[in-house]
Order: structure tokens, then C-alpha cells, then sequence
């Protein structure tokens, strides 16, 4: 599959969140204001990357061992142990850039959309490149729907409704109602 | 027999990742000062930001790191300075303390709208509209941005203006910077003459539109011997470093737009 497919793919087709209904939770914590939806998606970005980077040597070590079975475990094991060296090494040597995505990072690290990426290059069969192009997309899926639904947010902020559904009803039905409007990519590869 | 390698890669990878972090928070520790964390325990976590610091947290570290001073807390006032002050070490006095206060009299009973106003309810969203659903553009619009941001509910909506509590209010700034019109202003609770009103306008539209209005004849700037009280863009504005509380601007207003603090609260 060419690269731009797969990031249209992974991006309108197949949102990770609207779609597919991974990450919800930093989806519905982080996008309050749109600065932290800015910074939880860079920080999303980098760690995708990076894992399915780490992941993909894991997996041809699985397969080598005839123990594929088991890739869940480790991938969960590699990602977590991942995360955490990566908040230690910027903290101490990038503290600005700690300041800004620091608080992210355990967020992200169980979170299932980071495991369903690494899953999802395995079961489409994609090289390492693809892998690549996959989390990337991936990443930028998170990102554009954290983005979208800080705006819906805070317009929802704003306006009046009934006492019984402000607060977490409104801003479900919301995220579900936005989900609705990305069906409309259905079919388009 | 199959068993052994998963568990034998697993344990190995287990081992591998303990190892691994363990040396990795050993080497790339981060030395943080435990003053910082005594100092952040010391302030009330208010976050107003108005030691001019981004966040109680970002002071406490300030103090330590960058050599701030320990009674720039308006929230903690005397009892958090002097707790900071036995942690650092330091003698200090602790800052005189501040309270905000509305340069507008122009209430409902008044000052009539221009139109009536059904989007947003919140100042700054009325105040794009024509400058306002007042009839007169610089005034208090009374939907509340202010109230919205008070950390102590000081203030409060009384007669379609905004009004603060001397007694709840901590002089954090907050609604100075909400308010659209830049009609709140912080300064020492010693204060005892203000301004009741900052119209930007000629004294002719200004009394057109409301009877408590200034309309900046300079009366007060005349009379003031130490030049703390000008007029400034049809208005008076005092300069309460300079100001001595001496009254006689308030004397001398005709129209009773600068006035003694205490002679309202006793009129309210």
C-alpha cells in the first residue's frame, strides 16, 4: 500500500478515535483547551514513533521464537518501559520541554491507542516503513480529533442547555455526534 | 519444554527493562531543592499569579532558584510571607495589603441600554457589540465576567454593576484583567478617595447618558497639591503612589464623581 494511503487511511477512514475508539479517555480528559489538545498530540506523535520503532525488532524477535502469541505482553512491557525512560532522560536534560508535554507522558503510556497501533501494523502485514507511515498517521488522527472536539468543546462551554446534561452527558453526546460526522469517510479506499 | 523460552525471553526482558531504569534514574537525576517543596506547602495554592509569577508552584521555586521576594503573595498576605521568610531564613514585612475596586457608578437605575443583549451573557462578548449594551461605551456591563474569575466570590452584581467586598476581596488582580473595559483597579485597602468613573467620552455625552459621570472640568487636578489627580481622555484617573488621601478632589467635585471610599460604604 502506497505511504499516502495508508495516512489517509489512518487518518479520515480509519480515526483511531472517531473510528475506532481507541484513546478515548486522554480524548475526553486532555481536550478541554486547545493548547494541552496541541501538546498531548505532539507528545502522542513522538510516542507512537518511537514505539513502533522499539516494537517491531521486539516482534521479529517473537517471531524467530515461534512465540507470537505473546506479543501483547511484550509489547505492553516494551511500551511501558519506553515511556518511563524517556520522562526521566527530559527531565533532566530538556526541562522545558518536560514542563510542557511531561504530564502527558504516563497518560499515554496505557493508553490502548499506543497498543493498537503497534497491534495494527502486525496484523496489516506492513513493513517497517509502513509501520512507520502507520503510527505517524496514527499519531496525527489523535491530534486532528483532540483538536476538532477542544473546539466543539468549548463552543458547547458557552451555550445554554438543560441542567441535566451539562457537563459529561453534553460533551459525550458531542464526541459521539462528531464520531457520527466521520462516517461520512467510510469507502473512500 | 516449549515453556522454558517464553519465560526464560521474558524474565530476560523484565530484567533488562528494571535494570535499565533503575540506571537511567540514577544517572539522569534531577537535584531539586526541598525548600521549594516546604515554600509550595507554605502558599494557599491559589494560582491568581499575582506575585507575578506563573502559579504558586512557580513562585515557591522563584524564591529558591532566583532569589524573589517572600511577601509577594497577596492571597497569603502576612501569614504566608512569615512562614516563607523562617524557611529561607530571611527577615521580611510583609506587603501592605490590596483590594480591587470598580471605576463605575453607572447602575441600572441610571444608566438605560442601548439594546437588549441575548448572546453569550459575559462582558467581553457584550462589550463587540457597539462597545457595549450601555448606553454609555467605557461603563460596567454587569454580566459578570469578574464575578466569574473571583477565587473569594468578592465580587457580586448589585444593581446591574459590579461590586467588590472589601472584606473578602484579596487584591489578586484578577478581575482586572477579566474586566473589558478596564474599569477594575487594585490598590492599597488605605486608599480612602477614587474615581467613580473612567468615561472616555466628552462631558457632554458623558451626563447625557449618566448622572454619575465625570466630565473631566479639572477641578480635581487644580485643586490637588501633590498632582496624584489628572484627567486623562475626559476623565479623572488618580496616581495612587502619588495620592495622600488628603480628600480635597473629592470636596471639590461638583458632581460627586471622585468621592471618599467610606462615605460610600456608609451611603450603601
Amino acid at each position: 500500500m502506497s505511504y499516502v494511503m495508508i495516512l489517509i487511511g489512518c487518518v479520515f477512514v480509519n480515526n483511531v478515535v472517531l473510528s475506532q475508539f481507541m484513546g478515548i479517555c486522554p480524548f475526553l480528559g486532555v481536550s478541554k483547551q486547545m493548547r494541552s489538545s496541541v501538546g498531548m498530540g505532539a507528545a502522542v506523535i513522538f510516542v507512537m514513533l518511537c514505539a513502533t520503532a522499539i516494537t517491531y525488532p521486539v516482534y521479529k524477535l517473537l517471531e524467530k521464537f515461534e512465540i507470537t502469541y505473546l506479543k501483547t505482553v511484550a509489547f505492553i512491557l516494551v511500551i511501558a518501559m519506553f515511556v518511563q525512560l524517556v520522562e526521566i532522560i527530559m527531565k533532566k536534560l530538556m526541562p522545558p520541554l518536560y514542563k510542557a508535554l511531561g504530564v502527558y507522558l504516563p497518560l499515554i503510556t496505557t493508553n490502548c491507542a499506543v497498543l493498537g497501533v503497534t497491534i495494527g501494523n502486525i496484523d496489516n502485514g506492513y513493513n517497517f516503513l509502513q509501520s512507520l507511515t502507520n503510527a505517524l498517521g496514527t499519531g496525527l488522527a489523535f491530534t486532528l480529533a483532540l483538536l476538532l472536539f477542544s473546539g466543539v468543546r468549548s463552543a458547547i462551554e458557552d451555550s445554554d442547555f438543560p441542567e441535566t446534561f451539562k457537563g459529561v452527558p453534553a460533551t459525550l453526546i458531542a464526541a459521539s455526534i462528531v464520531s457520527l460526522s466521520f462516517m461520512g469517510f467510510t469507502g473512500i479506499i | 519444554m516449549e515453556y522454558i523460552i517464553p519465560i526464560a525471553i521474558f524474565a530476560a526482558l523484565g530484567i533488562l527493562a528494571g535494570v535499565l531504569l533503575t540506571v537511567a534514574s540514577s544517572v539522569f537525576a534531577v537535584k531539586t531543592d526541598e525548600r521549594v517543596e516546604l515554600i509550595s506547602d507554605a502558599l494557599p495554592q491559589a494560582n491568581c499569579g499575582a506575585c507575578g509569577f506563573s502559579g504558586c508552584a512557580d513562585y515557591a521555586d522563584a524564591i529558591v532558584n532566583k532569589g524573589a521576594e517572600c511577601n509577594l503573595c497577596r492571597p497569603g498576605g502576612k501569614a504566608s510571607a512569615e512562614k516563607i521568610a523562617v524557611i529561607m531564613g530571611v527577615q521580611v514585612t510583609a506587603a501592605e495589603p490590596q483590594v480591587a475596586f470598580v471605576r463605575c457608578s453607572g447602575d441600572c437605575k441610571i444608566t438605560p441600554h442601548k439594546y437588549e443583549f441575548d448572546g453569550i451573557q459575559s462582558c467581553a462578548a457584550c462589550n463587540r457589540f457597539y462597545n457595549g449594551s450601555k448606553l454609555c461605551t467605557s461603563g460596567c456591563l454587569g454580566y459578570g465576567d469578574c464575578v466569574a474569575v473571583c477565587p473569594e466570590n468578592a465580587v457580586s452584581i448589585v444593581d446591574g454593576i459590579a461590586k467588590i467586598d472589601n472584606s473578602k476581596c484579596m487584591g489578586c488582580g484578577l478581575c482586572a484583567k477579566a474586566c473589558p473595559n478596564g474599569l477594575i483597579a487594585v490598590r492599597n485597602i488605605s486608599q480612602k478617595v477614587d474615581i467613580f468613573c473612567s468615561s472616555n467620552d466628552i462631558g457632554r455625552i458623558t451626563r447625557s447618558v449618566c448622572s454619575n459621570g465625570c466630565i473631566g472640568c479639572k477641578m480635581c487636578e487644580r485643586n490637588c497639591e501633590k498632582g496624584a489627580i489628572k484627567v486623562i481622555d475626559n476623565h479623572a484617573v488618580i496616581d495612587y503612589d502619588k495620592c495622600t488621601n488628603c480628600g480635597k478632589c473629592a470636596e471639590v467635585c461638583k458632581i460627586h464623581s471622585v468621592r471618599l471610599v467610606e462615605r460610600l460604604a456608609e451611603r450603601a
